[in-house]
């Protein structure tokens, strides 16, 4: 190829601190991207990838010591840069879009101010025409109402939108190359497909663009090539339908097993008939309104009727602000509905008094979305299960024990008892919330998110032991997720919700294969197509 | 809620810190042993049976506490403390005119602290960290120096060994220099060592490496973004302070012979001027109330999360 490229990386290390404590994040990275192409690096958090693309942009960090054989950013031999070469590369050469706009933009300016900010600092606009060009850029990355938008702050912007502000910013000096950090990993499924349309029609339009992802679904939809990272190696690199279709490195190969979905449905013990006996939950018209700004009423749950019995897994789908979570407290009992009623075996839940209720909270444990906020940072493992032991009246002494035989339960060894939140990793944190859930001898799990945190291959392994501890305990499961995949893969029936309703609801089977209503179907057709792929074939296979 | 809501709110809650504080002050006043008419006629004095029963009950000491209390809530309400046992005039007056060189003083502190606080903060907190080093101990040792040692070492480096400034009070610019200079130092002191934790600690958040990517020079990064975060907390803490200024004049207007509210009370204090004390205390209520008021303010100016017309609604 004649065309220079845009980014040419060769033998680049990035190591972290100095002597023995040294940790060397990047080993021998090479890569190259064009203008017009999309390159991704796939990998598992702490694989090295955001190391490589910050050494790109200069940003590494004070710590960090980069060295490369080849380092060429813009045409330009970015090993001889000092900070001013970095500066006026930054921005005018190299865009960087992070995950979560809510904090990847300064929270106490007004986007435009944002915005405005990235056009000034390479003077590519004049000051007097700086808000217009600020309307512009909002308009070309779909941000409807530009000129009120960018007087808007972050908070008050949905999370899609929020996303394209950021984006704005970084195309706003118009650089040739955008890195792309998980830049839909926060969103709803809905809203990623429209940001990854837009990353594709800048790609389109010329922009070199370096994705970075765990997400396989991700990025097939948008890369043109793959580089695969692991542990600060890339193990395998290539045109992205070959790497996904005949994966050579044994880890890719673990990648893609893991993506959910791509297993076929796990035989499970037949769900109880319907009237062999009583449901454990039943929750029927709940309404729930909020108070919203100046006097009005916002409503997150307008009447929803469902049932839940021992050894059932509802999936409960549906984006942000659809009113999952609501739903989810009320049946924890820590929101009261306004109306209607929550039934836990056939006895008044909701609306009982909290004395009355104490002593049959037991019944219900949550395992929230991230454990490491749901932890006291302080306590060690011993004393976070401990607690919930203390709570359900098992005496002091045997504690130990049973905190041990909890670890064993969910596949820990006893040697984490001493750690804490902080040592332990993504999937063993989640594992540790499980036994803490499990500790209380619960009849009923509401699990809210409880993976989309995790690295996709460890997300496999804690949804295995969920639907083993599902069968084993037969526990009633409520399955709370925007990821279709996850959910096909370990509820018997679904709900799907919308403003505050469920539109639409029965066996996943059935939901997943013809899905009735329309959101669903919008739901449905959001997923990134490898994904929607995998997980339709079984279920035509059985038509 | 309303706007006029919102200030009524405030209003009332308001009054109900300076009620709480004047009864406070009222109550721990009558703890204080030994009898009030020897300190309005002078412990020295020699007073017949007759002239102590009429004293007291010209200033309304024979009645039963409650009595008082209710007399005293009513003169507060009015804006009347009484007169002052010591000085025969009434307390407002006495007040009154010692609130400017007080007020010049205190205005002086309110805006020296902050902007050393924030000039020491952008000199430190640069790539390098021998500069935050060398910081961190001044500040330790300002923030552990009595306040009238610091006074007396300034006096004597500045007037008596430089004379470059008077020593006592003169009325001109150049004698508020240093008591404004001695209020100021421990509370930039502290200041500093909060703003500078937080801006260290915005500087840590993902929109200074999204800042920083846009090829913002550093300074811009860290001035622009991230010292606007660090303030938060730093104002918290400015309020208050700002609040405690009235007991911090009384050493500096002593140790500077300097008139004003802080001496006055000082006066009152060792001399058991009832009155006095309790305006004073009243005075500092309100400027306490005032001040934190003054903050809700300027967080709605800093933080647009926490403005009406941009805040974050409940969900």
């Amino acid at each position: 190829m004649t065309e220079q490229p845009l980014l040419d990386v060769d033998g680049l290390h990035v190591r972290f601190g100095a002597g023995a404590t040294q940790v060397h994040a990047v080993r021998a990275a090479s890569l190259r991207l064009y203008a017009g192409r999309c390159l991704a690096l796939v990998g598992e958090s702490g694989s090295g990838k955001s190391a490589l693309a910050r050494s790109l942009l200069g940003l590494a960090g004070p710590t960090a010591s980069v060295t490369a054989d080849r380092l060429r950013v813009a045409g330009q031999d970015a090993l001889r840069f000092g900070p001013r070469d970095w500066r006026r590369i930054r921005g005018r050469h190299i865009g960087l879009v992070a995950q979560d706009a809510l904090v990847a933009l300064d929270p106490l300016r007004p986007i435009g101010t944002e915005i405005t900010e990235s056009l000034l600092a390479h003077r590519t606009v004049p000051r007097s025409q700086a808000a217009d060009a600020v309307v512009g850029l909002l308009t070309r990355v779909g941000v409807p109402e530009p000129e009120e938008r960018a007087r808007q702050y972050v908070h008050q912007l949905s999370g899609g939108l929020r996303q394209r502000a950021l984006i704005a910013s970084a195309i706003a000096a118009g650089p040739g190359t955008l890195i792309a950090d998980e830049p839909t990993t926060a969103l709803d499924a809905a809203v990623q497909a429209r940001v990854l349309d837009l990353l594709a029609e800048l790609k389109e339009q010329g922009t070199g663009l370096l994705l970075i992802s765990h997400d396989l679904a991700v990025v097939e939809a948008l890369a043109d090539e793959v580089a695969v990272m692991r542990a600060g190696v890339i193990v395998e690199s290539g045109p992205t339908e070959r790497v996904l279709d005949d994966p050579r490195h044994d880890y890719t190969r673990e990648l893609l097993a893991a993506v959910p979905g791509s297993r076929p449905r796990p035989a499970r013990a037949a769900p109880p008939a319907p009237g062999e006996d009583l449901p454990l939950l039943s929750v029927t018209g709940a309404v729930k309104h909020f108070a919203g700004g100046r006097g009005a009423r916002r409503t997150a749950v307008a009447g929803v009727d469902f049932t839940l019995r021992a050894g059932e897994t509802l999936g409960l789908v549906g984006e942000s602000g659809s009113g999952k979570t609501t739903l989810a407290r009320m049946v924890l009992g820590l929101v009261r509905p306004d109306e209607g009623t929550v039934l836990l075996d056939g006895l008044p839940w909701s609306g009982a008094p909290e004395r009355a209720r104490r002593a049959r909270r037991r019944t219900i444990q949550l395992i929230p979305q991230d454990p490491l906020s749901a932890f006291d940072p302080r306590w060690p493992v011993s004393r976070v299960i401990g607690e919930a032991l203390a709570a359900t009246g098992v005496p002091r002494r045997d504690r130990l024990g049973h905190t041990v035989r909890l670890l064993e339960r969910v596949g820990l060894a006893p040697d984490l008892l001493d750690r804490r939140p902080a040592a332990l990793s993504g999937g063993q944190r989640q594992r540790v919330a499980i036994a803490r859930a499990l500790a209380p001898e619960p009849r009923l799990l509401v699990c809210d998110e409880p993976v989309s945190a995790l690295d996709v291959s460890v997300q496999a392994q804690v949804l295995a032991l969920l639907r083993r501890l599902q069968n084993e305990l037969r526990l009633a499961t409520l399955f709370i997720s925007h990821d279709l995949a996850v959910v096909r893969e370990v509820c018997d029936r679904v709900l799907v919700m919308k403003d505050g309703r469920v539109v639409e609801s029965g066996p996943v089977e059935d939901v997943f294969a013809g899905p009735a209503h329309p959101y669903t179907r919008s739901l449905l057709d959001a997923v990134p197509k490898r994904a929607r792929r995998i997980s339709r074939e079984p279920a035509q296979e059985r038509l | 809620m309303g706007a006029v809501r919102l200030v009524a709110v405030r209003l009332v809650s308001a009054a109900l810190v300076v009620w709480a504080a004047a009864t406070c002050a009222f109550l721990v006043l009558q703890l204080i042993p030994g009898d009030p008419v020897y300190a309005i006629v002078g412990s020295d004095a020699l007073v017949s049976e007759e002239q102590h029963e009429a004293i007291r009950q010209q200033y309304g000491l024979d009645e039963p506490l409650i009595v008082q209390y209710l007399a005293y809530l009513g003169r507060l309400a009015t804006g009347r403390f009484g007169d002052s046992y010591q000085l025969q005039q009434p307390v407002a007056t006495v007040l009154a005119d010692q609130l400017w060189p007080t007020v010049q003083l205190a205005l002086g502190a309110t805006l020296l602290a902050p902007l050393l606080a924030v000039l020491v903060t952008v000199a430190t907190s640069g790539r390098a960290n021998w500069p935050r080093r060398v910081s961190a101990v001044v500040e330790l040792v300002v923030v552990s120096t009595p306040s009238f040692w610091l006074g007396i070492m300034l006096l004597t480096i500045f007037s008596f060994r430089l004379g470059w400034l008077p020593v006592a009070e003169t009325g001109d610019f150049a004698s508020l220099i240093l008591p404004t200079i001695t209020l100021a130092l421990p509370i930039a002191a502290v200041l500093t060592q909060v703003l500078r934790e937080g801006l260290l600690g915005a500087l840590e958040q993902p929109f200074v490496i999204t800042a920083r990517a846009r090829g913002l020079p550093e300074p811009a990064v860290r001035y622009r973004h991230a010292l606007r975060h660090a303030a938060l907390p730093a104002l918290t803490l400015a309020g208050w302070f700002t609040g405690t200024l009235l007991g911090g004049t009384v050493i500096v207007e002593n140790v500077f012979a300097r008139s004003g509210i802080g001496r006055v009370t000082l006066q009152a204090v060792g001399d058991r001027d009832l009155p006095v004390v309790q305006g004073v205390v009243a005075l500092s209520a309100v400027v306490f109330v005032a001040a934190s008021a003054l903050v809700d303010v300027l967080y709605a100016v800093v933080d647009p999360r926490l403005r009406k017309r941009t805040g974050v609604q409940a969900a």
